[in-house]
């Protein structure tokens, strides 16, 4: 642990129950946020960044609990609380989910939390000055003039003019309604902002002057800042570090230059090639992610991105194109999910025979190969004679046994361990199996480079 | 300009609202069209008027309190002075719409399946079985996994991306012509958006049909454009080919917004002031209140006309008329930011 850390976040968990029925019983959790570790330096910005239901809001919302967390610690160094120790049960006196209701007081003077969507986040019969007043008397000011000169000053701080304290936010256009976001966040004078996507709801003109104003204040305030955005462009704008997160996991963390440059996960790497970037030269290739995120309830075992990436691993004995092996375990996910649709391809098929005649079955056989880009005799004879049972079990519409056939005949690595963090270097870690086990990224980088 | 007739030809649409504070000029006298098969964005900050220019098209502007007035030929047919029942042929036929939140534009009360046959027999005389059969053949084609299942579905059931993709099934049960695609990937995640615009792109080169399409993300629309339309305050400021527009903006606005790209350009400031009032827009050039390089010109009279300086591309600014020096408006920071830093992740 180290001194400048202001906030320590380590294993936080937070889980949603499922309820179901008369009874409201409790039939399973979603996994939100699943055991997160990251620290926020003084001084500095963290991006946490993801795409949608990965679960980066709720973490930034159990952090400054607004949400109860399910377990997990968050200790909070700032305001006079630095340099605390744990006690000899273990527990440390900054962990804000144990705060009693006066500490959570004292805690939310110290950090701040600013919201995406600039109009909903203010009350419309509520003058901004007066919105902004509010925290300073909740918290103990009672001298009115000087409550207004403190505001008055901040939205001048914040590019507005002291005059605005008395208009109503509908008379603000959204860029600047952030702006006086901002100024609510700092009227407290706090050591830590958490910012939940504060310009994703901006136009780019305004989002460029926004962050600016962020960077700005952040020197003046010397401003710890939580940053979450599922922009790429904007996290390479602003943060110092970032960390990425996939389904409730960090998958990788790293100083904003190292991941960019340097991505060491492949989900970082799918992340980072779908950005679209303003040139149009640019060779348009990249990794396609396909599918959504998984279901939290029932995240994917292992890597929980094993699912859907691009690199996962072979076993030992196996040795394919990358490419069909991932059209294997697809073409195995789909028949344990009872997704695939013969029927489909077959109509598909006659559709296109411009109807009437019907359709062989191999015709349809080829076509199922193509929809999971496998050909028509996969290198690997175990493989292939699993995999062509299982279309004949999938076309009789057993899919469950087609399941069956192909779980027994292979597995990944991937979905059988959970990876640790590798370190790359500098604080720069990533969840990867390929990094795990030194040998096999070895083998791997000799494969790749011979392909 | 190619010799042959574009497929959408707009000439000076000028939409206005009635309103309270007076009468509000959206879309203000402006031209572009759309040729057979290629994609043109039209591009602007919120506020600039593209998407009602582009409802202004197919005439889906509530009429009163909007005025559509000008010229909207397509297919040689002039849009706006045809019958209503006329262009209700036209609309989600050879003309297809699909907006910014899916989530907005499907009826939650019926299954998807439902809501594309009514698209299809709204225009087409086809059996329910067969019409069945096609738009399972659509959602399968748009990329919605095991279609035949997902047919009995309701909207609620479907991802945010998942929704875009039968909004996009949905409008191409006409097998249209022209598609009006609204920022339908504003809303979506950035690995999702790459889904949806590889999907938009492989069925374009399928169909032929043309795009016109509306966003203010510079990102998208380097990877998709053929030819770009930037708008500002309803008027048009700048038009040209897409390396044209990134390479060699001309229009001081143009520049700005580059300048506004994250990793781009020298200075993130922004655009300092905001859009002008659209019920009062100033005399001459509408962005001179923001511009740098305004000069006495530029606020008397109207709009520039539009100056071609080669290529297809033309300006609206004054420093490109005769008498003046255009250098001092050409943007020297961004000829060398073509060469934006490689950001794709090292190759394996």
């Amino acid at each position: 642990m180290t001194d400048d850390s202001l906030l320590e976040v380590r294993n936080l968990k937070k889980y949603y129950p499922i309820k179901k029925g008369l009874l409201n019983r409790t039939v399973g959790e979603a996994r939100a946020v699943d055991g997160i570790s990251f620290d926020v330096h003084r001084g500095e910005t963290l991006g946490l960044v993801g795409e949608s239901g990965c679960g980066k809001s709720t973490a930034a919302e159990a952090i400054v609990r607004l949400e109860e967390v399910t377990a997990g610690e968050v200790i909070f160094n700032g305001g006079d609380r630095a340099g605390a120790a744990r006690d000899e049960n273990g527990v440390h006196p900054n962990d804000v989910t144990k705060f009693d209701k006066q500490e959570l007081k004292e805690f939310r003077r110290g950090a701040q939390m600013i919201f995406q969507d600039p109009s909903s986040s203010f009350d419309p019969r509520m003058k901004i000055g007066s919105s902004i007043a509010e925290l300073l008397q909740i918290h103990g000011m009672s001298d009115r003039h000087r409550r207004r000169a403190i505001v008055e000053d901040l939205l001048e701080r914040v590019g507005l003019s002291a005059t605005d304290f008395d208009r109503f936010p509908h008379e603000f256009s959204g860029g600047q309604k952030q702006r006086i976001a901002l100024a609510r966040a700092l009227v407290l004078n706090p050591d830590l902002v958490v910012a939940d996507e504060p310009v994703s709801a901006l136009d780019v003109s305004i989002q460029a002057e926004v962050l600016d104003l962020i960077n700005d204040l952040q020197e003046e305030f010397g401003l710890s800042l939580l940053f979450i955005s599922h922009d790429m462009s904007v996290i390479r704008e602003i943060c110092d570090r970032v960390a990425v997160m996939y389904l409730g996991k960090i998958v990788e963390i790293g100083s904003t230059e190292e991941i960019f440059s340097n991505p060491q996960h492949p989900y970082t790497e799918a992340l980072l090639s779908s950005i679209p970037m303003p040139d149009p030269r640019r060779e348009k290739e990249g990794i396609e992610l396909k599918g959504t995120v998984p279901d939290p309830v029932n995240p994917p075992s292992g890597c929980r991105f094993h699912t859907r990436c691009h690199k996962v691993v072979q076993p030992d004995d196996v040795d394919i194109e990358q490419e069909q092996w991932r059209g294997v375990l697809n073409f195995r996910d789909r028949a344990a999910a009872g997704t695939i649709d013969v029927d489909g391809i077959r109509q598909t098929l006659i559709a296109e025979n411009d109807g009437g005649t019907a359709v062989s079955d191999d015709a349809v056989r080829q076509d199922l190969r193509a929809e999971f880009d496998l050909p028509n005799t996969i290198a690997d004879p175990d493989i292939e004679s699993a995999v062509t049972d299982a279309i004949d079990q999938v076309m009789a519409g057993e899919d469950e046994a087609a399941a069956t056939t192909l779980a027994d005949a292979f597995t990944t690595p991937c979905e059988e361990t959970e990876p640790e963090f590798t370190d790359h270097g500098d604080g720069h870690q990533s969840a990867c199996i390929r990094h795990n086990d030194q040998r096999q990224s070895a083998d791997l980088a000799a494969k790749s480079e011979a392909d | 300009m190619s010799a042959e007739e574009p497929l959408l030809s707009v000439e000076n649409l000028t939409t206005r609202f009635d309103t309270d504070a007076g009468t509000l000029t959206a879309v203000d006298g402006i031209d572009f069209d759309v040729r057979e098969g290629e994609t043109v964005c039209l591009v602007g900050e919120s506020g600039s008027g593209k998407t009602v220019a582009t409802e202004s098209v197919t005439r889906i502007v509530k009429e009163p309190p909007g005025h559509v007035e000008g010229e909207v030929i397509f297919r040689g047919r002039d849009l706006l002075s045809m019958p209503e029942s006329e262009l209700r042929k036209i609309r989600g036929h050879n003309i297809a719409h699909i907006f910014q939140n899916p989530q907005d534009a499907l009826n939650h009360c019926f299954t998807v399946g439902w809501q594309i046959v009514e698209a299809m027999q709204v225009h087409q005389d086809v059996p329910d079985d067969e019409a069945r059969a096609k738009a399972i053949d659509l959602l399968d084609e748009v990329g919605i996994a095991n279609a035949s299942e997902r047919f009995e579905d309701y909207p609620h059931e479907f991802s945010g991306g998942q929704k875009q993709r039968v909004m996009i099934a949905m409008a191409l049960v006409g097998n249209p012509d022209l598609l009006i695609a609204d920022e339908p990937t504003t809303a979506l995640d950035v690995t999702v958006q790459a889904q949806i615009l590889k999907l938009l792109g492989r069925l374009q080169d399928e169909y032929g049909m043309g795009i016109l399409f509306v966003t203010h993300d510079l990102g998208v629309v380097a990877e998709i454009a053929d030819r770009i339309v930037v708008m500002y305050a309803g008027k048009v400021m700048e038009r040209g080919g897409v390396y044209d527009i990134f390479e060699r903006p001309a229009h001081p606005y143009t520049q700005a917004l580059m300048q506004c790209l994250p990793g781009r350009g020298e200075t993130t400031t922004g655009i300092t002031g905001s859009l002008p009032d659209p019920t009062n827009p100033p005399d001459g050039c509408r962005f001179a209140p923001r511009c740098e390089h305004a000069v006495q010109d530029c606020q008397v009279g109207e709009q520039p006309d539009e100056v071609d300086i080669g290529d297809d591309h033309a300006v609206s600014c004054v420093y490109y008329r005769p008498g003046y020096d255009s250098s001092v408006v050409a943007d020297d920071t961004l000829s060398a930011g073509t060469t934006t830093d490689e950001e794709g992740p090292a190759d394996d």
